[in-house]
């Protein structure tokens, strides 16, 4: 009963972060969205991981620590791309800093 | 079941719909770690040990900070207008109809399924180590470590791209610290905590061949310590140095030489030696620490580049 309880939790987090994800018009919230989608996968995979009578399923648990670690590398690298993207289409300033290293690191480049 | 699973449960998407409905985004990233926590209590609850610790060090923690360091460096914008009122009854529906169908997939799987478990507990003796998910994650499925690894590589060469050079910014620190009252604090909370977190690490990195722990949760608490310490005031590592460089790829370097090895000897790729299982194992352990602790710091200070 209680991996059950767990995987519905796991299909509502999946689904409010499934709507906004779409909805939300800023893209640092859609990032996190699209964090919060896997994290209701990870969920869904660890309940059903505990439903076997013989003992837990060690390979879901495997799994999602992996895809833990891979969400953190593609949350960094989808924050990165969005500083950039706001970087340069908003006037704010830091435009002018932000080309002037963008040269100083190619310039540097091996 | 008990009442604190009922509560666990009830939680999580009570938190994500206050992480994703606010206006306001440091209100949403402070309900986003807060639901990293109550995640990592769920997978305790779950018995899911190895992912608790993960879940708190990283989820909550290293993503929790990216997107603290990230607001902060942007600053207050207004904010983004909403989709129209049409598209979102449409994906509204679609949205509740792609959930009912995932729940009636859950209630259709058979009630007592086998699992892999006991093919990977019959096969535990031959793995080297004793923890079921060290055995899965190094051994039995070693192949995907690599590929997660590779994919580490990949996403911290994409941030450091975006990563301004030392030269031309001398102070590559996540925040201004002259007006951060919390400064003082931070740098005594450092001393005191960083040793210990190192000590912690160690522990989990030597706990993984028999017990829940290993060189994920190793590196993940690692690596809190680290952004603990560039908080404080320490330097971050310089993404130009040629040691920081050969230290990102020395993980997965080391993990494809020992996987690449017996393929000399006509054997396959991944697969250990007789008798040597569980050296080879700690040693790709002990280097992946290493090098996934380095990355997930790196992912760090260039999010405040913007910042400073």
């Amino acid at each position: 009963m209680t991996p059950l309880l767990y995987a519905s939790s796991g299909v509502a987090v999946f689904a409010i972060a499934l709507y906004r994800i779409f909805t939300a018009g800023d893209v640092l919230r859609k990032i996190i969205a699209a964090n919060l989608l896997g994290g209701g996968v990870f969920l869904i995979l660890v309940a059903i991981a505990r439903r076997p009578a013989a003992g837990i399923d060690p390979v879901p648990h495997a799994l999602v620590l992996t895809g833990i670690v891979v969400s953190v590398s593609a949350t960094a690298c989808a924050l990165a791309l969005a500083r950039r993207l706001e970087g340069t289409t908003l006037d704010d300033g830091d435009d002018g800093d932000d080309g002037s290293d963008d040269t100083e690191v190619a310039g540097r480049g091996p | 079941m008990t009442a604190l699973d009922v509560l666990l449960a009830g939680a999580l998407p009570v938190l994500a719909w206050r992480a994703l409905a606010t206006d306001d985004l440091h209100e949403a990233v402070v309900f986003f770690i807060a639901l990293g926590l109550v995640a990592a209590l769920a997978w305790a609850r779950l018995d899911a040990p190895d992912i608790a610790l993960v879940e708190a060090a990283v989820g909550a923690g290293v993503t929790g900070s990216l997107f603290v360091t990230t607001l902060r460096a942007r600053g207050l914008r207004p904010p983004a207008s909403p989709a129209p009122r049409r598209a979102r009854i449409a994906l509204a529906v679609l949205t509740i109809a792609s959930a009912l169908g995932i729940g009636a997939a859950l209630a259709a799987l058979p009630a007592e399924p086998p699992g892999l478990g006991e093919l990977v507990r019959a096969s535990l003796p031959e793995t080297g180590v004793q923890h079921t998910v060290t055995a899965v994650l190094l051994n039995v499925r070693g192949y995907d470590t690599l590929l997660e690894m590779a994919v580490l590589v990949a996403a911290v060469l994409a941030v450091l791209a975006r990563a301004p050079s030392p030269s031309a910014r001398p102070a590559a620190r996540p925040a201004a610290p002259d007006d951060d009252p919390a400064r003082p604090l931070i740098a005594v909370l450092a001393r005191l905590l960083v040793p210990g977190i190192i000590l912690v690490a160690g522990y989990l990195l030597w706990r993984g061949a028999f017990a829940p722990g290993g060189a994920f949760q190793a590196a993940a608490v690692l690596a809190g310590g680290g952004i603990l310490a560039i908080l404080a005031g320490r330097r971050a590592p310089d993404p130009h140095a040629r040691a920081v460089r050969r230290g990102l790829v020395f993980g997965p370097g080391a993990f494809v030489l020992i996987a690449a090895v017996p393929l000399i000897a006509g054997r396959h790729v991944l697969e250990y030696p007789e008798g040597w299982a569980k050296v080879l194992i700690v040693a790709v352990e002990v280097a992946l620490t290493f090098s996934i602790a380095l990355t997930l710091v790196l992912f760090f200070p260039a999010s405040g580049e913007k910042g400073t």
